[in-house]
């Protein structure tokens, strides 16, 4: 049931409903299986941006890359942004986003200043901190489960053009990562490392620390092209596997120049949006995201677990992310982020194996008084999401009772 | 810059060609029969950069605000190149089977409200000897179908007549374009289940509308594959096609 109008109705239909927006979380928070999803893409009209103050108003519809597109040449940018630009308004509300600059801008619900819910019995509520602060609260990291959000309005970043100064430090392990994030917090806007989880004893915690901010219009590099690359089908089994795995780790890790260099915004934040379809490598079994984050006192002790199990299980991950979380009050409810360092990671499906890998990583998570990210979750148990989001109870008063999606009701079993 | 007037401006293909030209920073007037979504595309339009924007309310099937609308536009923006008439609806094939008012309604809109529109138009781009006329029509009007043939007579009726037009403008330096989508994704085609590899959506269509107004074409099927389709369907003989279900 498409939604094209922001002033028309939500359909009627039997069952449970949830907005769908690019589709592109990872588990089954975007799913409702046995109910109906209302895709928001045809609500992508914007409704006023003041180049003055950066504040724009759009649908929810709205993807980033879109707005990328007329703010950047205006001076204007994501004030957050996850790792690929096609995302819509409302699913970045839905999920609370985070990106890079976690440690200086938070997450993207903290530069909501007010959105439009519309309910199922037809109310339009108005929400902002100030504003039914709780509803809008629990909207944001919501899940998509309090209404539907119609439009948004947040705050852009000043830019000085699409250009970042990036530096590019490897660390040898766990303990100069921790070092190189810390020292790197005051005078970067953005801090994230690759870390080689196929890695071990000597080379146990080996990495690369990316560091950038945006840079001045003089410093002009090489525009990327926007290409048509793809991943043209899907093969019949995983191409990431154990072998291609350390090879690429190997070659990753050895090839990364250290250094600095100006880059494009596009394929400093997007690497992948560069490549059509690029799930497919996984084969037809696709692939599970596990992103966690643990508490600063156990970090550098949980952090060192989560890898080993993940290299004695054999199944790396291709990509492998880790980042410092700063210690700042939480937008919604539910959002996952929070003060400590979070790894997120990509495994192929390899049935019953993996899940095994992953209940075996939500143990460490959890003793150490950790979460992972719902966005990016398809199998985390009830008992574990109510351990992760303590204050998830705060969030039944506020639901919608019409709206459901398969990852809450898998959670709340 | 361009002047803009697009009627049927709250159609999705409308929507997405006025978007084009508004990122290029032209003047859109927009005409269709709802104030408030007008009004939401028209906030859109000035924020993507178009240089002035203005709206109007029309039921095209009242034939005698038409002059008013075009003089609106006129005021409005300054002056008037460019038009984009878009509107239509997708008749009801079976109502129109039973009913001769139904068809009748059918032919007022998608037929006889875009020809009477392009009367006073051809008469006011000829005098000034510039200006384009573009207008949807449809592959539907390429041939007769059992299953939509009452919107493909009036589709039929609009591509003749805009072939006339055409010739008959072409001295006076006026260029007129014939548009024929396919299958399009869109609000108007939401009922249709099961929507296939010959879909297209609303943004490539305006696309290749905006390229052939540009180049100054005459006729384009949008996507251009469509061309081949009809060459195809248009020549196949009668006793043949009295037996396909299409």
């Amino acid at each position: 049931m498409p939604l094209h109008w922001r002033d028309a109705p939500l359909p009627h239909v039997e069952g449970s409903v949830l907005a769908w927006g690019n589709g592109r979380s990872y588990g089954d928070v975007c799913l409702n299986d046995g109910g109906t999803l209302l895709p928001t893409r045809g609500l992508d009209r914007y409704i006023a941006f003041d180049p003055v103050s950066g504040i724009v108003r759009c649908e929810a519809g709205t993807l980033f890359a879109e707005i990328l597109d007329l703010a950047v040449p205006r001076g204007w940018f994501l004030p957050v942004t996850p790792g690929t630009r096609f995302v819509t308004v409302g699913g970045a509300i839905a999920n609370d986003v985070h990106g890079k600059n976690h440690h200086r801008a938070g997450t993207f619900g903290e530069h909501v200043r007010r959105f439009e819910l519309l309910r199922s019995d037809g109310a339009r509520i108005e929400c902002s901190p100030s504003q039914n602060a709780d509803l809008f609260a629990a909207t944001i990291a919501g899940l998509g489960l309090t209404g539907m959000v119609v439009w948004a309005e947040f705050q852009l970043l000043r830019i000085e053009g699409p250009w970042l100064a990036q530096e590019t430090r490897r660390f040898g392990n766990l303990a100069e990562f921790f070092a190189l994030s810390s020292e790197s917090e005051r005078d970067h806007a953005y801090t994230v490392a690759w870390i080689d989880c196929a890695a071990r004893a000597a080379q146990f915690g080996r990495g690369v620390f990316f560091r950038a901010n945006h840079a001045p219009p003089t410093a002009a590099g090489r525009r990327p092209r926007r290409s048509r690359l793809a991943v043209p089908f899907t093969p019949p089994v995983s191409l990431i596997n154990k072998l291609s795995l350390h090879a690429f780790n190997e070659l990753y890790f050895r090839r990364a120049r250290e250094g600095s260099a100006i880059v494009h915004y596009e394929p400093y934040f997007y690497p992948l949006d560069a490549i059509g379809e690029w799930n497919r490598i996984y084969g037809p079994r696709g692939f599970l995201q596990y992103q966690c984050v643990v508490p600063p006192a156990a970090s550098a002790a949980a952090i060192a677990e989560l890898l080993r199990a993940i290299a004695a299980s054999g199944r790396g991950s291709f990509l492998a992310v880790l980042k410092v979380f700063a210690d700042r009050p939480a937008a919604g409810i539910l959002s996952f982020p929070r003060a400590g360092t979070t790894l997120a990671l990509d495994f192929p499906n390899d049935g019953a194996a993996t899940f095994a890998l992953l209940d075996r990583l939500d143990e460490i998570t959890a003793a150490a008084g950790g979460a992972v990210y719902p966005a990016k979750d398809a199998r985390m148990s009830g008992a574990r999401f109510r351990q992760y989001f303590p204050r998830w109870q705060h969030m039944l008063a506020q639901i919608d009772p019409k709206f459901s999606s398969g990852f809450w009701r898998r959670v709340m079993e | 810059m361009r002047k803009v007037l697009i009627i049927g401006a709250t159609s999705a293909i409308a929507e997405a060609t006025a978007r084009i030209f508004a990122t290029r920073g032209d003047a859109l007037f927009l005409v269709a029969r709802n104030a408030d979504r007008l009004q939401a595309i028209k906030a859109d339009l000035d924020v993507r950069g178009a240089v002035r924007t203005a709206t109007a309310t029309l039921d095209v099937a009242d034939f005698a605000a038409h002059r008013a609308i075009i003089d609106h536009a006129e005021r409005e923006l300054g002056g008037l190149d460019t038009v984009l008439i878009a509107h239509g609806t997708l008749s009801d094939q079976g109502e129109c089977e039973k009913s001769a008012a139904a068809l009748r309604r059918e032919f007022d809109i998608n037929a006889l409200s875009t020809m009477a529109l392009l009367t006073s138009l051809a008469n006011l781009f000829e005098a000034r000897k510039a200006g384009t006329l573009a207008v949807i029509s449809s592959v539907a009007g390429d041939r007769g179908r059992q299953s939509n043939y009452v919107y493909g007579a009036a589709k039929a009726a609009v591509s003749a007549f805009l072939s006339g037009l055409r010739q008959r403008l072409a001295k006076a330096n006026v260029d007129v374009l014939t548009i024929e989508p396919g299958f399009v994704d869109t609000p108007m085609t939401a009922g249709i289940a099961n929507k296939g590899a010959l879909w297209a959506k609303p943004d490539a269509v305006a696309a290749g509308i905006v390229h052939a107004i540009d180049k100054r074409r005459s006729i384009v099927y949008l996507p251009w594959f469509w061309s081949l389709i009809m060459l195809v369907i248009r020549h196949i003989p009668e006793p043949i096609f009295k037996k396909l279900k299409l």
